[in-house]
């Protein structure tokens, strides 16, 4: 089992002839994930790699019944490329887009909720279930198939706990980059909820980030319903506060988001936190012994 | 993007909310010339990024174009501090000139948006001039919120039922929802990320005005918003930091002294955080991005080589698109063009490390490898200490 993405996935990659598009279409494809086809307006008939390119979302939906995208466009083009997805019927979006305006996201949630589209990101590396199916742009050869469910508000930072926890021999069910921006379309509760119930899915890892309060929000929430060990690392405690570091959505406004209030949040709820990013892998390993669950 | 108290005036008044009558001056001249203009006594106001200006001593009243002259002399060119900014302060270069006015009482309005709901907030309360986050912390009640929904705007009732609330005089209510609307099409047509208004005063006539202003705009949406380039502001105030934005790089600077380099802004972060947990204190912020060039390298390496107070320099990459062979390549680069006068600890995984550590290892170049986190923070801890 695995959450969200399985071999059932029908993917098309929308924006499949830029220079980001094609080199991940072509990664996508060598991790054995199924690609019906790439969406380009005005380049329909071109092949990318023997993936055929159409015009439209809704042509792709119609000849190849594609059931997943992922959106590799520019900012300016991204909200309308994700609301396209939705309108066709594609059921999962993944966005790993960044820069897209905050404004143009608050106006296509109430689409995407109405559609029951579930959006990835944006400004984020994917999803992946190792050995299975990789929506995203993550190096594959780092994952291992196995239990631990990993979310995360980072890219690369994700990538290093996932190469702490394979060269552990500790594999993952599914790893989740829900993305580094103010507005994300599925949040760690979303992924929480999910990996409780996944059967495959023995504990789960945490990467947060300063900045909102999604992790305040996740400490709730697994305080209530996460029967599972979480593990968690929240990047940041070092961040100036009033700065923006990297992603859109970390930064400390008004002294709210600080690092510290959603470590102390995790560790209320009953949360391993590490406090040493270079420990990650080691903590997880320990829980996993000591057979916490 | 933060803009100037003017900036946000302007194009509030743009949208029809009443502003005081006021002008910007560079100079003492200007701003004794801006007072003789309105004719009665004035407020001069520092104009910088940053609040608390008032308890910082930047908002100075003055009665004549003489006085305001003097006032603005001492604020002009000066380093203001207060309680947001720091011991070192930021400078002054403008300050607004702009007429007093009677105040019979003091409001808070706002907008943001609510990562939550995913939706813009409308803030209101009858606490206003003072920091509207202490309030909604301390008491939550005193904050009204409005969530407007994105296809329907504003509505009339949504605008009278926080007027009502706020006790505002029934007299007051259809200026106040205009105003309430047009701050609301005013965030969305500007992509702003924050507009305040604090205080939206009450004069004694009974009448509307902003005496304060705050918009923060989206850096993401400034590809559609070409007049942006005019409002010439930037947060970066350190030259490194002007540097790095033109170089497009992430770059933040600190108070430390070592420098480092990382792809990704998690990353990044928990790099800092993992050089304080062992011992040492970073230098700045620096995320090349995920799909960066050895161009890009090479520039991310220049800005911290010319930084006077890095004494050792950490690269932590962690290949994913950004392959370690291209990153070897662009630190190798940089070093033969650049002197490098401190210890550089590398730390490389992921895509083509091989590669990317023997290219490294070949070339001759004083670098120090490590192989995980904790190994490359406590080696560039223990050089900067040398």
């Amino acid at each position: 089992m695995s959450i969200i993405v399985d071999d059932k996935v029908r993917l098309i990659v929308q924006g499949i002839t830029g220079r980001e598009g094609s080199f991940h279409a072509r990664q996508i494809l060598a991790y054995g994930t199924r690609i019906v086809g790439g969406v380009t307006p005005g380049k329909r008939g071109q092949l990318v790699d023997g993936i055929p390119v159409f015009n439209s979302v809704w042509e792709a939906v119609r000849e190849e019944e594609a059931n997943a995208s992922i959106v590799l466009v520019p900012p300016p083009f991204a909200a309308d490329a994700v609301l396209e997805a939705a309108d066709a019927g594609i059921g999962l979006v993944v966005c790993i887009t960044e820069g897209i305006p905050v404004l143009d996201m608050v106006r296509i949630m109430p689409f995407l909720r109405a559609r029951g589209c579930r959006l990835i990101g944006p400004n984020c590396p994917g999803i992946i279930s190792p050995g299975k199916c990789k929506i995203g742009i993550m190096p594959g050869h780092i994952h291992q198939p196995g239990t631990v469910g990993v979310i995360s508000r980072s890219g690369t930072l994700t990538y290093e706990v996932v190469y702490q926890l394979t060269a552990r021999g500790i594999g993952q069910s599914t790893c989740v980059g829900i993305g580094g921006d103010p507005i994300v379309g599925t949040n760690f509760v979303d992924c929480l909820a999910l990996f409780e119930a996944d059967p495959e899915t023995e504990a789960i890892v945490l990467i947060g980030e300063i900045g909102g309060t999604a992790e305040e929000e996740a400490a709730s929430f697994v305080r209530e319903r996460i029967k599972k060990p979480v593990i968690g690392f929240v990047a940041g405690r070092t961040a100036p506060p009033g700065r923006r570091m990297g992603h859109a959505g970390a930064i400390i406004s008004g002294g709210r988001g600080t690092a510290q209030e959603k470590i102390r949040a995790w560790e209320e709820a009953g949360i391993r936190v590490c406090h040493n990013p270079a420990e990650i892998g080691a903590t997880v390993e320990s829980v996993l012994k000591s057979g916490e669950h | 993007m933060k803009i100037h108290e003017y900036q946000a005036k302007s194009i509030l008044s743009g949208y029809g909310i009443p502003i005081p009558k006021g002008e910007v001056a560079s100079t003492p001249a200007e701003a004794g010339a801006i007072c003789a203009r309105l004719g009665k006594p004035v407020v001069v106001k520092a104009q910088v990024h940053a609040g608390g200006r008032g308890k910082g001593g930047g908002v100075r009243p003055a009665s004549s174009p003489e006085e305001a002259e003097r006032v603005a002399s001492v604020l002009l060119g000066k380093r203001l501090v207060t309680p947001q900014t720091g011991p070192q302060g930021v400078k002054v270069a403008k300050v607004l000139v702009e007429e007093m006015v009677r105040v019979a009482k003091e409001l808070y309005l706002g907008a943001v948006v609510d990562r939550k709901t995913a939706k813009v907030v409308i803030m209101a309360s009858e606490a206003g001039g003072v920091e509207i986050e202490e309030i909604a912390a301390l008491e939550p009640e005193r904050v009204l919120q409005v969530q407007i929904d994105p296809g329907l705007g504003v509505q009339a009732y949504q605008a009278r039922r926080v007027g009502y609330a706020l006790g505002l005089n029934p007299a007051l209510i259809p200026s106040w929802s205009r105003l309430v609307s047009s701050l609301y099409r005013a965030f969305s047509e500007i992509d702003a990320t924050l507009v305040e208004i604090n205080p939206l005063v009450v004069l004694e006539d009974n009448s509307l005005l902003a005496l304060d202003a705050k918009i923060n705009l989206d850096d993401n949406a400034s590809f559609r918003h070409p007049e942006w380039k005019d409002l010439g502001s930037s947060e970066a105030e350190d030259p490194l930091e002007v540097e790095a934005s033109r170089y497009r790089v992430n770059y933040i600077k600190l108070e430390g002294n070592i420098g480092c380099m990382v792809n990704g802004a998690g990353l990044a972060m928990a790099t800092m955080d993992i050089i304080k947990l062992c011992g040492g204190e970073p230098a700045n912020f620096l995320d090349v991005g995920g799909g960066a060039s050895a161009e890009q390298v090479e520039n991310a390496f220049r800005l911290l080589v010319s930084d006077p107070h890095v004494k050792a320099i950490l690269i932590n990459i962690f290949g994913g698109i950004l392959r370690c062979d291209v990153l070897a390549r662009g630190v190798l680069e940089a070093a033969s063009k650049l002197k490098v006068r401190v210890p550089v600890v590398v730390r490389l995984e992921g895509t083509n490390v091989e590669e990317g550590r023997r290219i490294l290892r070949e070339s001759g170049l004083d670098l120090l490898v490590a192989t995980g986190m904790q190994e490359a923070a406590e080696k560039a801890v223990s050089a900067a200490r040398a």
